[in-house]
């Protein structure tokens, strides 16, 4: 049996969705332009996750086994429809920027994902521990390739200016193209990293 | 009546094209790309079950949620609506032309999660298409994403004899070479806008 802090240091390293398990790829590519968007996508699903793990957990007992696909389905898009409004009210611009990534969090693997393989067979203690870990490694993720495309694409970090006046920024970054090869040089650098650590 | 068709079917294919430049249907881009075939299998389903998928949310919206007042139930309306087609579609076919249920089939079931589907559904519905241009960019959109397939399972079938280093095999490589393509396919940005 792991213990708990395994339970939750796996989502963040060891099976990262991104760079471990490459789920998710969708959001991960498309609203990455800036920090803030990555954090604020990252939360978002952490919060559906969270919720569809709970609520999944507790009926595991419930739900026969031929239509669980399409009962967590009716989960997920519940929880995903309360992000939506959510955002659309308190948040009007992340709303907008990061317009029907948003709704497709729904078809998310990491999500469907981790109630078909974790919260349907565990109990609720260490469901919710599974999807904060699989929710905050996401989240880390999602902020790091944003940090790294907005520092290099817009020489700033947050909507903060840190590069200076003489910086050039690199265009190409905070477009669709810098996109795929920011997370392809990255996945290659974390694979490095990760042998290096004897993590396989 | 203007409906802007040509414009639709340039931008769905080549300009905005929906992997390469919408960042939807990632997954089954980099998972089924391997083989030209095996990625002409899975375009065919997708330009198959996106069009059905496409009429019936455009129906779904129109005729019961935006007369009824229940717009924000579109994703959960739409997601359900997919599913269930994607079994439909499975169980006709496997009737009514089993030929092309088993060209087509081990792709259908993957289709439910690819998120291009529900995505192009809630494009069209945001972009306020009538039926006839949803009929079109929808079509045109599958097209678009089996010429991206196809042409990245064409460079994947080379990448797969050349030495590239052991921590950028697989994913990461054909990440940055959908980076190069996704740079190409910029070049048609702006020759046509809708």
């Amino acid at each position: 049996m792991t213990t708990l802090a395994q339970e939750f240091s796996k989502g963040i390293l060891k099976e990262n969705p991104i760079f471990r398990l490459l789920l998710g790829m969708c959001p991960t590519l498309a609203v990455t332009a800036t920090a803030v968007y990555g954090f604020g996508m990252g939360v978002s699903a952490l919060f559906v996750l969270l919720c569809s793990n709970i609520v999944i957990s507790l009926l595991k007992n419930v739900i026969p086994a031929k239509v669980r696909i399409p009962a967590y389905i009716l989960i997920i898009a519940t929880f995903v429809t309360i992000v939506d409004m959510s955002l659309n009210a308190f948040t009007p611009d992340l709303h907008k920027a990061l317009g029907i990534f948003i709704p497709l969090i729904v078809v998310n693997c990491i999500i469907l994902g981790r109630a078909e393989a974790f919260a349907r067979k565990n109990t609720l203690g260490r469901s919710v521990i599974d999807a904060l870990g699989m929710g905050i490694g996401f989240t880390l993720s999602l902020t790091i390739l944003g940090i790294i495309r907005e520092l290099f694409g817009a020489g700033s970090v947050f909507g903060f200016e840190v590069m200076g006046a003489a910086f050039q920024p690199m265009g190409i970054l905070a477009t669709a193209p810098g996109a795929f090869i920011t997370l392809g040089v990255l996945l290659g650098l974390f694979n490095f990293i990760f042998k290096r650590l004897g993590i396989e | 009546m203007d409906l802007n068709l040509t414009a639709i079917i340039f931008v769905a294919i080549l300009a905005n094209n929906i992997v390469l430049n919408q960042f939807l249907g990632i997954c089954p881009y980099l998972g089924v790309s391997k083989r030209i075939e095996t990625s002409l299998g899975m375009g065919m389903a997708v330009i198959f079950v996106m069009t059905m998928a496409a009429i019936v949310t455009w129906v779904i919206y129109n005729v019961f949620l935006v007369p009824y007042d229940l717009v924000y139930l579109r994703t959960i309306a739409f997601i359900l609506v997919i599913a269930s087609l994607v079994q439909l579609v499975e169980t006709i076919l496997k009737k009514i032309n089993p030929t092309l249920f088993r060209a087509l089939g081990i792709y259908l079931p993957l289709i439910t999660t690819n998120c291009a589907i529900l995505g192009v559904a809630l494009l069209n519905v945001q972009a306020g298409h009538n039926i006839i241009q949803t009929i079109v960019y929808a079509i045109a959109t599958a097209i678009g994403f089996t010429l991206a397939m196809v042409i990245m399972a064409g460079i994947r079938e080379r990448l797969d004899l050349a030495d590239v280093s052991s921590y950028l095999r697989g994913a990461a490589v054909s990440l940055v070479t959908a980076g190069i393509l996704s740079l190409a396919f910029m070049g048609f940005k702006g020759i046509m806008t809708l």
